[in-house]
């Protein structure tokens, strides 16, 4: 069944980092990221993995959920190991027609490989322990300083929260528009490719007529309480930083500071 | 024959944390050539229920037999079998797509692999059956037609089927009360005339009091009662334990009797419950 698929990937739950207010979650993922990207001294890369993984086993998901999702760029991760294994200069090992394999370019690889793989999990476990209503909240929240240079940071939160609301229920209309076919002895997902192609059209046709009347009473439900977008919008829930945010603040910041000394001091 | 379920229970998203177990061993008969009406309150399993009558959702436990035959197999007999119930989804009209209301009745007969004249045949008789005039309207787009003329349009594409057995999941939700009784009518013209066995998924108890022939009631998974109506709206707690309502007539009845009048106390129709009335008041001798 279609709406087996959990979309949105967040896993409820009550961890420390589930609580972490998401601006601040976000910002600290942007600066690891860039660290991530900046420090190329062996023990920094030992300890952000050390933190990539005491993050994790912190938030309470499984391991192995986490690395599921490294699943989808696999490819990108071995692709670019290869690049580095063969263009590297350095003392060869093995050689296969001009391109040589060195000892230098292993390592390469391995280090960019990692930088990859810390990357995709950390942003996974933003994913994960971020309910889709709170990640939009907080980006419209630090995105509100452009406000003032005319850039829609509301009305682009608005479109993401309401596009999220409504996967759920599309999938779910996806999924009785496709059953009430078959009941009417339409074979969808059989035959070549272009049987299929038309067999998607009993489906989509009614599903994108569902889809605009669905917007469109949305529209009207909006209007007629009065939304205005985002001037002088106030909210039920104010964001506001409690004692968990700053103590994620300055334990990240004590990684970072040991990721400095360890890089230029050492 | 008929259409037997033997234990069958049905669990949403097993091994997740969202996992719901909406069936729970569940053994039913719905016998040929009656209206059999299933009735529970929302989220009692009904439209779970009926989803597995022609094999749109395969149960985790027990077996459905339609006319004998086991339809969870493969094979082409298993198939003829679940082609024998056609089932009306809730808001059906949410399912068309053709450019025309004859394209769309079409489209389920030639799925089937009837021949054109048939396919055609097929989709005048349906029109016809559900009050579409087929030169006014045969040619029009369905998303021309009012809600009503929609809502008759999706359910002919599954009369065109011709099923033995048709399954109605709330055929007169948001309808109005005229276009309500005139589809209901149609449904009992159309399975008095075919001989067509109807099962009617509601908790309107109004409608299941003038129509149904038996009623089965779900509730959280489970069927607390199997019965014809006269015994069903006997037991009164079982029906509001259910999260149901007794029919409107038999309630006043209820209250009549309470209050005295010597009543039998048995319809739960208008024209029954309005005879009773008179009888009792001419033993009264009031009349």
């Amino acid at each position: 069944m279609l709406t087996d698929i959990t979309l949105g990937q967040y896993f409820p739950g009550n961890s420390p980092i589930h609580n972490i207010d998401a601006r601040v979650k976000i910002v600290l993922l942007f600066i690891y990221i860039v660290a991530v990207f900046l420090f190329d001294n062996r023990i920094n890369y030992g300890i952000m993995t050390a933190g990539a993984v005491g993050v994790v086993l912190l938030s309470g998901l499984p391991l192995g959920t986490v690395l599921k999702s490294i699943k989808p760029l696999w490819w990108i991760i071995l692709f670019s190991f290869g690049i580095h294994l063969f263009s590297t200069p350095g003392e060869p090992i093995f050689k296969v027609w001009n391109f040589a394999m060195t000892k230098e370019g292993i390592i390469q690889g391995f280090i960019i490989s990692l930088r990859l793989v810390l990357m995709i999990a950390v942003s996974s476990l933003l994913m994960f322990t971020t309910s889709p209503l709170k990640l939009t909240d907080a980006l419209e929240s630090l995105m509100s300083p452009l406000k003032k240079i005319g850039f829609p940071a509301h009305e682009l939160a608005m479109m993401m929260t309401i596009a999220m609301r409504f996967i759920p229920t599309l999938l779910e209309e996806t999924d009785k528009i496709i059953k009430a076919q078959q009941s009417r002895g339409s074979d969808i997902g059989d035959g070549n490719f272009l049987q299929r192609a038309k067999g998607m059209i009993p489906v989509l046709v009614p599903l994108f007529i569902s889809a605009f009347r669905r917007a469109d009473e949305l529209a009207i439900a909006m209007e007629a309480r009065c939304y205005q977008g985002g001037v002088d919008r106030t909210r039920m829930k104010q964001q506001r930083l409690h004692d968990i945010d700053f103590w994620a603040g300055g334990i990240f910041g004590v990684f970072l500071i040991s990721l400095i000394v360890v890089q230029f001091v050492l | 024959m008929s259409i037997e379920l033997k234990n069958i229970s049905y669990t949403y998203m097993p091994k997740t944390p969202f996992e719901r177990l909406a069936l729970d061993d569940i053994s039913i008969t719905i016998p040929e050539g009656k209206i059999t009406a299933i009735a529970g309150h929302t989220g009692s399993g009904k439209s779970t229920l009926i989803q597995h009558f022609n094999g749109l959702l395969k149960p985790n436990k027990g077996t459905i037999l339609v006319d004998g035959v086991d339809i969870s197999k493969k094979n082409s007999e298993a198939k003829a079998a679940r082609r024998k119930v056609g089932i009306v989804f809730q808001y059906p009209e949410y399912q068309l797509f053709e450019e025309t209301i004859a394209k769309d009745i079409a489209f389920g007969p030639a799925n089937i692999g009837c021949s054109e004249e048939e396919t055609m045949e097929r989709v005048k008789q349906a029109m016809a059956f559900v009050n579409l005039d087929y030169d006014k309207y045969a040619h029009r787009s369905p998303f021309q037609l009012s809600g009503g003329q929609k809502r008759r349009a999706a359910i002919a594409g599954i009369l065109a089927l011709q099923p033995k057995y048709l399954v109605l999941d709330e055929p007169t939700a948001g309808l109005d009360p005229k276009g309500r009784e005139s589809l209901m009518e149609k449904f009992r013209k159309f399975h008095k005339e075919r001989d067509i066995t109807i099962v009617l998924i509601s908790h309107n108890m109004d409608n299941i009091a003038s129509y149904a022939d038996n009623v089965i009631i779900l509730n959280k998974g489970k069927v607390t009662l199997e019965a014809t109506p006269e015994e069903a709206f006997s037991q009164k707690e079982l029906i509001s334990e259910a999260g149901l309502e007794l029919p409107e007539v038999k309630s006043i009845m209820n209250e009549l009797a309470r209050n005295g009048l010597d009543i039998q106390n048995e319809a739960f129709t208008m024209d029954k419950a309005v005879q009773e009335i008179i009888e009792a008041l001419r033993r009264k001798g009031k009349c």
